[in-house]
């Protein structure tokens, strides 16, 4: 009895033997997702159990491993270091990120003001974002330079005696932070302008006839359609500025002092240049944790404000 | 306001913010061709007062730049070639075949999205390392070549795609693999072509990783090169800056022939909103 109703046309005595349907489904899409999958459990998947277990060890890669159990979890609380690259990270990422928003936001809205000429500035603008972040790291090292560095030069011309921007205590991190926001903004630019232009013109068009003014249209319209791509820009910036490496690698080299080491640095410098890698491991867990939790707070947040039309 | 002075207004103000923005990139190239002396002098100019084209060769002479770019065109060509072929096919799976166990596993993949890549980075270097993969290119480029988010990216695009369309080439007697790359593929290129540039321009950007894993020119980068340039030569801006322009002008270039579709894939994506 046959169960299958679909009649054999080619081949019958190759289809007879083969599996039901469903199970060659099954086959053929285990076949497609394999190559991926393999190599995602080798390198993804499985180095993040092993950062686990390597968080728990001893180990300076050269001799054996000894177990550690908690200790470099332990060690974070009394390491000043850690805490000083856990602080300046924050500093980074608190205005670094908003810096970044807004001067996207204000451009993209600048360019969407009915220009002939859009797609010439918007390439020129995503510029910064289609450099090497190592190259222009060391043209902006030529910018700040103290006293005479073209910063300061058009600082001078407004009467401001300009700091010694990357070895200033106090200064190093605005200074990378300026240049991070000028290599980012690009990105959040086009994808604002993207939302910019999908809000039905309608909209604003019944607000003209209400008599709204421009500030409050853009509040009660511009904002709350715009905010799913605000949403998602936030969340990548976070995610990004939590794990700046390049720039501050080249520029200041976690310096003066160690007013500009981030996380990352810490744990590169921690596993690669002191081959502590079990303490290398746990401090990336740690960032880890950190970007879940504020990613989650951000989910969270978004329930509130961010209004998708369904 | 009339209307003609405000658009005025507003191409004066494009103007002036584009021009302050590319200063940085104009910067380069200008001390890239400044004499020793001149991009040396404790005032910098910004004009050279003569022009020396010869930078340019003299900074090739200096360290091994044009192999150190070979390095990052298979490094950058390599990883992304592989990223978008193995993403295009599980992305295919997850989003249009049936199998026990699908939604757990594409849970999983989903999951690694928000994982730092700095977690993985020190079981990755163990692994390598391991497997006598230092210094070479399945050491640099494997590890780099099967993520999470190509495989996201593409099966949100292959969803949005009419099942009709496949439906019919598989009326016609096409298998599973016929419908994906003579339906599928064709339809999707935007949204690879997407992929790729994305995956192609972060991996030309990675420093992190061939730091660790390249130590010896066969397999350098140009990023990793830039920085060898300054140790060994102390700061001689005239032919880093030359060295960081020739590094940079490639990405640039691709990025301008190819920005329509990284433009229309941010849209199509649906991160601008609707």
């Amino acid at each position: 009895m046959a169960v299958d109703t679909v009649p054999v046309t080619t081949t019958p005595a190759i289809r007879q033997q083969a599996p039901p349907r469903r199970s060659r489904e099954t086959l053929t899409a285990w076949l497609f997702i394999l190559p991926s999958l393999i190599g995602f459990l080798i390198f993804t998947a499985g180095p993040v159990v092993a950062a686990g277990v390597i968080s728990l060890l001893n180990w300076n890669l050269f001799s054996a491993p000894t177990w550690a159990g908690l200790h470099n979890f332990a060690r974070l609380g009394p390491d000043p270091t850690f805490w000083s690259a856990l602080g300046n990270t924050v500093y980074f990422t608190l205005v670094s990120v908003p810096l970044t928003i807004l001067v996207s936001l204000a451009l993209a809205l600048l360019l969407n003001q009915g220009l002939k000429r859009i797609a010439v500035f918007r390439s020129l603008l995503l510029l910064p974002y289609a450099t090497i972040t190592v190259a222009v790291a060391f043209v902006w090292i030529w910018l700040y330079i103290p006293h005479d560095g073209l910063v300061n030069t058009v600082l001078g011309w407004f009467g401001i005696d300009g700091p010694s921007w990357l070895i200033s205590d106090t200064w190093a991190m605005p200074a990378l932070i300026l240049m991070s926001v000028w290599k980012s903004f690009g990105f959040g630019m086009v994808v604002f302008l993207a939302g910019l232009q999908a809000i039905p013109q309608q909209l604003y068009e019944a607000g003209r006839v209400d008599g709204t003014s421009p500030w409050n249209s853009f509040r009660h319209i511009t904002l709350p359609m715009l905010s799913p791509a605000l949403f998602f820009v936030v969340v990548t910036s976070v995610i990004g500025s939590f794990q700046v490496f390049d720039q501050a690698l080249i520029m200041t080299n976690g310096g003066p002092g160690s007013r500009t080491t981030t996380l990352v640095m810490y744990i590169y410098r921690t596993g690669f240049e002191n081959y502590d890698q079990g303490y290398a491991a746990a401090q990336s867990l740690v960032l880890f944790a950190f970007i879940v939790i504020i990613t989650a707070g951000q989910f969270l947040f978004q329930r509130k404000l961010v209004h998708y039309d369904n | 306001m009339t209307t003609e002075i405000r658009q005025k207004l507003v191409v004066f103000t494009c103007f002036l913010v584009t021009a302050i923005t590319l200063i940085p990139v104009v910067m380069m190239v200008l001390v890239a061709f400044q004499s020793d002396a001149e991009s040396m002098a404790a005032k910098p100019s910004f004009w050279p007062s003569s022009w020396h084209p010869e930078n340019l060769t003299r900074a090739f002479d200096l360290v091994p730049l044009g192999k150190y770019l070979l390095n990052t065109v298979y490094f950058a060509g390599g990883t992304t070639i592989l990223e978008t072929v193995t993403a295009a096919l599980a992305a295919y799976a997850f989003a249009r075949l049936n199998f026990p166990g699908r939604s757990w596993l594409f849970g999983i993949y989903l999951a690694t999205l928000m994982i730092p890549s700095q977690v993985t980075l020190i079981p990755q270097f163990v692994l390598v390392a391991k497997l006598h993969g230092i210094d070479t290119w399945p050491g640099m480029i494997l590890p780099h070549a099967f993520t999470a988010i190509g495989v996201f990216l593409l099966r949100q695009f292959f969803l949005g795609i009419p099942r009709d369309y496949e439906e019919a080439a598989r009326l016609d007697g096409a298998n599973r693999w016929q419908a994906f790359v003579r339906v599928i593929v064709p339809l999707a290129v935007p949204a690879i072509a997407t992929l790729a540039v994305f995956k192609f321009i972060g991996q030309w950007n990675n420093l992190l990783w061939p730091l660790i894993i390249s130590n010896s020119d066969a397999t350098r980068t140009a990023s990793v090169g830039l920085q060898v340039f300054q140790d060994t030569n102390g700061t001689q801006w005239n032919l880093l800056l030359m060295a960081a322009t020739v590094t940079t002008i490639p990405l640039i270039v691709l990025f301008f022939l190819t920005q329509r579709w990284f433009v229309r894939g941010i849209t199509m994506s649906g991160l601008g909103g609707r």
